[in-house]
């Protein structure tokens, strides 16, 4: 599973985070962060983002995420979702529940 | 030195100067003061022997000429027109016009409406700000230190303390009014933008060495009966608008619908009736929040189930506790502040619905205030700590944003203070180990209903007795912040720089907590 195209999950509602995934051919992971909870949980959320996409294998990519204090379970599944549509994967893909998906 | 909510309160902090002299002292907790004395600070005022028709003045530049404002002044305001008010930024725009400058904003609060004061005080014109709410662009620039001297946050009886006992003086007060006459008398009702109460400005009439009287509605004299006694009043003048009526006057605010407020509100409210001061005659304040309001729906079939009823309820007066009253189960509403328009036109009409000042409501230095009569309050708050300590002033992310208000004088008069909150909002842990900023401490704290369940503070072992008796279950308050955090996390501390931008006081005028200027979060 490659991320090929730019890939978006979730909104902008309190909660919520929305996760940009954009491909690239090096240099690693550029992450710019804004989080409406950013002084008390900035870490946290940088670190989940991180987390997922070493998970997803995600090596290289322009990373945008947008938070309003969502919890580790959205911003894990906003990232999963972001990649697979990245990925050009439709609903009936397959998908690795349990797997890297968490 | 630590307080006695245990908050380090730097020297830097203890050494700013009042203007008698008074020195500063770390908070000792509740009750501290009383029994001791003060000399209450007297206003130089002019005398206006000689019979003259009118105190009219074509312009608040006049007003400003007039009274003679200079360098290093400081000019009070009143808050009762609330986001809609025009005044403050009217006054300021002719005072910086003219070229003075190093003056101090002493106001009963500030808000959104007040933005471009931010300006004036990154410009290094206004140097001081005393005040209960901060918000928007002004909390913004003082959290990041642009404020010359640090700002002094007080509640709104500890404000009329400070008035009367000298801590700050007021060299000018401009009252917006609904109505004046020309000399002065002042009434919150009749005019274009009324606001039903003029209860903060009183003690700003009666101890600044000189009063304007600001409005945009000129009536017969006299304007009886008033809020503002004209005899106090140098100076009047009439402007286009004092405000705007839509934001003075907000329409009344909806009873949540919300499933987790009203069940957070029924809770509150079966506390109450668990306590012994849930009998006929009892006295109650609740706040304008969400679950706060909703506290009277649910106590009024307590009440008629066991045919009580109460016998004065006080505060920021809303159209629910006037509606209850019309109902026959209040008997008087004592009014300090109108939150809708509802509670405007009800004490427009009813004569068991009554105006008192600040002083009256909440002063812990005069000798009784209805605060000190109160059975119970209820109360919003941004965050609880395992102390029972609240902060209602600085955000997640340490800006100021907020007013004290009158939770902690409140909180301490009041017989049972229940403070109901979410456990938490958004990825924000209301109840958390330490409160960013100590507004309400921990001592006047009694009882914490949240969605997750409802904790007793340990000192209130009657309170505790009374619920276990009404089969109310309630657990330690470590346990809601234990809840929280393992829905949300750990929150990580704010980072903050050394200069202290804002002094928290308590009611008595002793140093409660300070805030300090805010880093900038680097991820």
């Amino acid at each position: 599973m490659e991320l090929k195209a730019v890939g978006t999950a979730g909104t902008l509602e309190s909660s919520d985070i929305m996760v940009t995934l954009e491909p690239r051919d090096s240099g690693g992971i550029d992450l710019t962060l804004e989080s409406s909870v950013l002084n008390q949980y900035g870490r946290q959320i940088k670190a989940e983002v991180l987390a997922s996409l070493e998970r997803l294998g995600v090596k290289n990519a322009k990373v945008i995420v947008n938070d309003h204090g969502a919890l580790d379970c959205t911003i894990k599944a906003r990232v999963e979702c972001a990649f697979y549509r990245g990925c050009g994967c439709d609903m009936d893909g397959k998908f690795d529940w349990g797997g890297v998906i968490r | 030195m630590k307080n006695a909510v245990g908050r380090e309160i730097p020297a830097e902090a203890l050494a700013v100067e009042l203007k008698n002299g008074r020195k500063y002292e770390p908070y000792q907790g509740k009750g501290y003061r009383d029994g001791k004395y003060i000399k209450k600070a007297g206003p130089t005022t002019k005398i206006y022997e000689n019979p003259k028709e009118s105190k009219l003045l074509p312009s608040i530049r006049d007003a400003v000429i007039a009274c003679g404002i200079k360098d290093g002044m400081t000019v009070s305001f009143h808050h009762h027109f609330r986001n809609g008010d025009y005044i403050v930024n009217m006054v300021m725009k002719e005072i910086v016009d003219l070229g003075i400058k190093d003056i101090t904003i002493a106001a009963s609060s500030l808000g959104d409406a007040h933005d471009p004061i931010a300006q004036y005080i990154e410009e290094g014109i206004v140097t001081g700000i005393q005040t209960s709410g901060i918000r928007g662009k002004m909390g913004d620039v003082v959290s990041h230190g642009k404020l010359k001297t640090p700002a002094i946050l007080r509640s709104h009886g500890g404000r009329v303390r400070a008035v009367e006992e000298g801590d700050v003086h007021i060299d000018v007060a401009f009252i917006g009014a609904p109505t004046s006459d020309e000399y002065g008398n002042a009434r919150a009702l009749g005019g274009k933008g009324d606001c039903g109460v003029l209860s903060y400005a009183v003690v700003d009439s009666e101890y600044a060495d000189k009063v304007v009287v600001i409005t945009d509605t000129l009536v017969d004299y006299p304007n009886f009966p008033p809020s503002i006694h004209g005899v106090n009043v140098d100076y009047v003048v009439k402007v286009d608008e004092i405000g705007n009526p839509k934001k003075i006057a907000s329409a009344a605010a909806r009873m949540t619908q919300n499933p987790r407020d009203l069940m957070m509100a029924e809770n509150t409210a079966k506390v109450i009736a668990a306590t012994p001061w849930f009998k006929d005659g009892f006295s109650f304040q609740t706040g304008a929040g969400g679950p706060s309001l909703a506290v009277n729906r649910f106590l009024e079939p307590l009440m008629n189930e066991k045919g009580i009823k109460m016998a004065w309820a006080i505060g920021g007066i809303t159209a629910a506790i006037c509606e209850l009253q019309r109902k026959g189960l209040v008997g008087k509403i004592i009014d300090v502040q109108d939150f809708d328009t509802g509670a405007i036109e009800d004490i427009r009409t009813n004569p068991n619905h009554f105006e008192m000042t600040a002083s009256e409501y909440a002063n812990p230095a005069n000798k009784g205030a209805f605060v000190n009569k109160l059975d119970f309050v209820v109360l919003a708050a941004l965050e609880v700590d395992t102390d029972f300590n609240v902060n209602v002033i600085t955000g997640s992310d340490g800006v100021l944003r907020g007013a004290p208000g009158g939770h902690p004088d409140t909180a301490e008069g009041a017989k049972c203070c229940v403070i109901v909150t979410p456990l938490t909002r958004g990825r924000m842990a209301t109840i958390c180990e330490h409160v960013v900023t100590v507004t309400t401490p921990g001592d006047c704290v009694d009882v914490v209903v949240t969605d997750y369940g409802t904790a007793v503070n340990p000192r209130r072992t009657d309170i505790i007795e009374a619920l276990d008796k009404a089969g109310i279950k309630h657990v330690p308050i470590k346990e809601l912040q234990e809840k929280a955090y393992s829905l949300v996390g750990k929150p990580d501390d704010l980072q903050w720089k050394d200069k202290v931008v804002a002094i928290l006081e308590a009611r008595d005028g002793t140093i409660l907590d300070v805030v300090r200027e805010i880093k900038p979060c680097e991820i």
